[in-house]
């Protein structure tokens, strides 16, 4: 069986009123390549921050290597990205390196961590004085320092240009074919499909899905027909075979649907009066959207 | 090498780049003795001379702890480079100690020019077991400030630590004696300056360091301003924990 480097168990988080986590298994296997995916407050970083030993769960609970993350020699397989905006601006950026590395029993010399990730030239700077995709690049390099078996990676790429982000994305592979395993949270539906063989989509604090790229994919590729109409019937665009989703926006209907050809043909055949008909690609968003959105009215997907 | 050094060292770096810092925690002392004690003539007379340097000590190990903690652990408190460290495989005890070892240097950093002119500037005289008392009775001194900088630092943001370090700063040197000697205070000062924890400190060191018989009272309260500012410190502590890391 494969070894479980990190899971979590019913593990819910609560702050205050709020439950930012609610009841979620997880299990990354080594070897292993995930995407948590899921838009802003959908628990990603509550479940990092709980893997990782930040926080503790309200219920439930989480194992880092086999035992509690709070533990510091639990963590010793771990590698984490900071927050960019958080590096020590005074400190230089092999002195960063360094400095992390004392952590670690074998980690990396800091010339390699450097060319890997596009710094060599830098390591002389203060890292106040690098650009913002400088100082992302150096974040997600520390977390690779340690020679981890887990690099866990909280939006490696935000606010990275093309180049540079395919960078990133070639050590992170790298680091995986080597053995590495890799947890990573991300905005960008391209960058999990580009780099994650599973996905794990949170909303609203709850796993909504979770399976291989391929069928996540499936799920969340729908269209969006959208149309004017002088009096529509709400009740009968919601039943309308096909249809996922409704939502008025301005003075459109806006329907979603796997299938945008199916769902146009039963809308011709039911006889409501429409125009201006406008059939596009769902946003990442709109996706989303629409898993809550069947999540909370209990509807199969 | 040891974590707590590599921790101390780092610290130490990053506070010491900034040029600021490193000119009010070293310099402002030494100037203070400068401009405030050398120029008068009570410079070249022995004991009241070397009172005012043991109270400008006071004052020194005063301002780098409440700086070095209050403000500095407040402003670290913001960024996400302090979560982040918290996910290295090492416990709390390295940083602690590497935090204690920095507010350390800072201190004899302050020290040593201050040392300097008055022992070239002024008539002041210690003799090398007064001087041991001194230090000692100084690092008891420092302890109410060390607690109460943490006390600020973990219980405010860094916007309100600097403010409420500022403003608590002046009239605890002033009022506590630390820049004139209480001896020439009004007797109404003087009684206020009582309870203040600079007052006690400052009775404290200048006892060890040239043998003024102590205002007890003074003692009395200082002993219980380190008991006050210890528990402040660890409620903020705990607190602070509790909001972030819970």
């Amino acid at each position: 069986m494969t070894e479980i480097l990190a899971r979590a168990l019913g593990a819910s988080r609560r702050y205050g009123d709020v439950v930012a986590l609610d009841n979620v298994d997880l299990d990354v296997p080594a070897g292993s390549m995930i995407g948590l995916l899921g838009p802003n407050g959908a628990g990603k970083s509550t479940l990092l921050n709980l893997l990782v030993g930040l926080r503790r769960p309200t219920s439930g609970s989480v194992e880092l290597f086999g035992g509690p993350p709070l533990d510091a020699s639990r963590r010793q397989g771990l590698g984490m990205t900071p927050q960019q905006t958080g590096l020590p601006p005074t400190l230089r950026v092999n002195e960063v390196v360094d400095f992390v590395a004392a952590h670690y029993p074998d980690p990396m010399p800091v010339d390699e961590v450097l060319a890997q990730f596009g710094l060599s030239d830098k390591a002389r700077k203060q890292t106040g004085a690098l650009s913002g995709g400088q100082q992302r690049r150096l974040a997600v390099a520390l977390a690779f320092v340690g020679r981890p078996r887990l690099a866990v990676l909280d939006e490696p790429t935000t606010g990275l240009d093309v180049g540079a982000r395919r960078t990133l994305w070639d050590a992170i592979r790298t680091f995986h074919a080597d053995g590495g395993t890799v947890l990573l949270t991300s905005h960008y539906l391209e960058e999990i499909e580009a780099l994650a063989q599973r996905v794990v989509v949170l909303g609203g604090g709850k796993v909504l899905a979770d399976g291989s790229v391929a069928e996540i994919r499936g799920q969340l590729a729908r269209s969006t027909v959208s149309f004017r109409a002088d009096s529509p019937d709400i009740s009968k665009l919601n039943a309308l075979p096909g249809a996922v989703a409704y939502r008025r926006d301005g003075e459109r209907h806006v329907l979603q649907a796997a299938d945008a050809d199916e769902l146009v043909r039963q809308l011709v055949i039911s006889g409501m009066e429409f125009h201006d008909l406008e059939v596009r690609a769902a946003s990442l968003e709109e996706a989303f959207l629409a898993l809550t959105t069947t999540e909370k009215t209990g509807a199969t997907r | 090498m040891n974590l707590a050094l590599v921790y101390a060292r780092y610290q130490i770096l990053e506070n010491i780049r900034v040029p600021i810092a490193v000119i009010s925690s070293a310099m402002f002392p030494a100037l203070s003795l400068l401009f405030f004690v050398v120029p008068f003539d009570y410079a070249q007379e022995p004991t009241s001379a070397t009172t005012a340097v043991a109270q400008l000590t006071v004052f020194s190990v005063m301002s780098s702890m409440l700086f070095t903690y209050g403000i500095g652990i407040a402003e670290e408190r913001e960024r996400s480079w302090d979560p982040y460290l918290r996910t290295l495989p090492a416990g709390a005890q390295p940083r602690i100690a590497g935090r204690f070892a920095t507010g350390a240097v800072f201190m004899l950093l302050g020290l040593v020019p201050l040392l300097l002119v008055g022992a070239f500037g002024t008539a002041a005289t210690i003799t090398p077991t007064r001087l041991l008392l001194g230090i000692g009775s100084l690092l008891i001194a420092a302890l109410p400030f060390l607690f109460g900088g943490l006390a600020i630092g973990y219980s405010l943001s860094a916007k309100t630590a600097l403010p409420v370090v500022q403003i608590v700063f002046f009239p605890l040197a002033f009022a506590g004696g630390l820049l004139l000697p209480p001896a020439i205070f009004p007797s109404w000062l003087d009684t206020f300056s009582l309870v203040l924890p600079s007052r006690g400190a400052r009775e404290l060191v200048v006892w060890a360091s040239v043998g003024t018989e102590p205002n007890m009272l003074a003692l009395l309260v200082f002993a219980l301003w380190i008991v006050a500012t210890a528990g402040l410190a660890v409620w903020a502590y705990r607190r602070d924990e509790g909001q972030r890391f819970r």
